[in-house]
């Protein structure tokens, strides 16, 4: 196994904070405030960030949106290939999608596999009116026909390389780094 | 992490094992409380039914786990089969691994048949219950079901009551709860008791009263009336005045008891009616539980088993 080193600090606690403050604005202006807007993260770093993107929301309307996790591990395109079987964690979206508008919200953005599979994760509870996708870092490398709504900060990378979003509530520290493979 | 290719026995695993079984069935749960009750994780995979005896809830609960997973799900009961024209075992392992099968889930009157089965076949064998050796996968739901309730299972005490010495459900039972640290009782008649229990950390009771003091959890076990033919029992009367669970003998375990029974139920023999239907009872329960374990258990066993914590 090829060993990791950090190449670069693209983002610190400042700069994630300032972008959620950005997105959660944008989210409101486009749905025109936060009537059936829903915000549901993706396992395991989309969570708190869609946490902190309802924090923010409550701060800037004053109302609650709800937050749910969604675990896309049953819904993987590679489960055949890829040898084990990954982790499966729970979904937990306690209330009803029909119809609500529904803000996907994910750390880094890349081959689209992911929001692909949350996607049909998301169908399977119900029909919501539209989804949208958040992401902290749009990495790009699409190998779908995907794209964000709201974008923390686009960062060209390359293949070899790996963006790793840390975030206090689960790695103690809030930075955003790019790892290069030694 | 769970490791093998095969689920032959509880006695085999370890504690963190059958830990990791029971958490991922957790999020199974919540596919199977869902409206459309389906996810598309086991695609284009087969799971065989192979069954050499009668069964309604067991069979039913692999194949309702499979199609939820969305794997395609063939039945094979002996009685319909190439094994009434006297193929053997072995033969038609082969030809199910011929087919295609991914999984092949076996039930069998001889203890073992199983374990023969899983060195022949490249698919994944899950153990459905063999002659009188094991059932794990009831004793799997068991396990997830007093989980819910209590938390943990360290520190319990669990009396099973009956057929001891027939009962796979007993001997799963035995190892699968031990295992995970509760204290285990067994109780029945002196001619159903195997020898040689204390090996496997079990205390044996002989009188159900003593047996239930103190107990968290009463797991009932059905009695076969083929039993009385052989003599081991004088008749279900008797058995039932002597090992029969009613309302004042549950009033000696612990106030919040939870009655389990593995189904099919003598109603007024090992369990009385107004307990079965009580509010102590988890039987139904029991059944949900058994479709959320099983989809773990193939969604474990149709990958290599390892598992990461990639990114995607």
């Amino acid at each position: 196994m090829s060993a990791l080193r950090e190449k670069t600090r693209i983002i610190d606690q400042d700069g994630i904070r300032r972008a959620l403050t950005r997105i959660a604005h944008e989210i409101i202006e486009r749905n025109k405030g936060t009537d059936n807007l829903v915000l549901i993260g993706i396992r395991r770093r989309g969570v708190p960030l869609a946490r902190r993107l309802a924090e923010k929301i409550k701060e800037i309307e004053g109302s609650q949106v709800p937050v749910g996790v969604l675990d896309i591990t049953l819904y993987r395109d590679d489960l055949s290939t890829l040898g084990y079987q990954p982790v499966v964690r729970q979904t937990e979206v306690n209330f009803s999608i029909e119809g609500k508008k529904v803000v996907l919200v994910d750390d880094v953005l890349y081959t689209g596999r992911t929001t692909r599979a949350a996607m049909d994760a998301i169908m399977d509870l119900g029909r919501p009116r539209n989804i949208q996708l958040a992401a902290l870092i749009d990495r790009g490398h699409r190998e779908l026909p995907i794209r964000a709504d709201y974008v923390g900060k686009n960062v060209p990378t390359a293949r070899l390389e790996l963006v790793e979003v840390l975030l206090v509530e689960i790695d103690s520290v809030d930075e955003v780094v790019i790892m290069e493979k030694t | 992490m769970y490791k093998h290719k095969d689920l032959m026995e509880l006695k085999e695993l370890t504690a963190d094992e059958i830990n990791f079984l029971l958490d991922t069935a957790v999020p199974m749960k919540e596919v199977i409380s869902r409206p459309i009750k389906k996810v598309p994780t086991l695609r284009g995979r087969t799971v065989v039914n192979l069954f050499y005896e009668n069964s309604t809830r067991t069979r039913s609960s692999f194949e309702v786990a499979a199609k939820y997973l969305s794997a395609d799900c063939i039945n094979i009961s002996s009685a319909a089969s190439s094994v009434a024209k006297g193929e053997s075992l072995y033969d038609t392992a082969r030809t199910l691994q011929s087919l295609g099968a991914d999984v092949i889930v076996v039930r069998h009157p001889m203890s073992g048949a199983p374990h023969l089965l899983a060195q022949v076949v490249k698919a994944a064998v899950i153990n459905a219950g063999d002659g009188t050796h094991e059932h794990p996968t009831q004793t799997l739901l068991d396990l997830f079901t007093v989980r819910e309730h209590r938390g943990e299972i360290a520190g319990l005490t669990v009396t099973i009551v009956g057929d001891i010495l027939h009962s796979r459900v007993a001997r799963s039972g035995i190892w699968g709860f031990t295992k995970l640290g509760a204290e285990v009782r067994v109780c029945g008649p002196p001619t159903l008791m195997p020898p040689g229990l204390a090996q496997t950390g079990a205390r044996v009771f002989y009188r159900l009263e003593e047996a239930l003091v103190g107990a968290d959890v009463v797991m009932m076990l059905r009695i076969q009336k083929e039993r009385q033919q052989q003599g081991l029992f004088p008749g279900l009367r008797e058995y039932s005045r002597l090992f029969g669970l009613n309302r004042e003998r549950l009033a000696l375990a612990k106030p919040d008891a939870l009655v389990l029974h593995p189904g099919p139920l003598n109603r007024g023999v090992e369990i009385a009616h107004d307990i079965a239907d009580g509010p102590a009872a988890v039987i139904e329960e029991q059944v949900t539980n058994g479709v959320a374990v099983r989809m773990a258990l193939l969604y474990l066993l149709t990958g290599g088993g390892a598992h990461s914590e990639a990114d995607y």
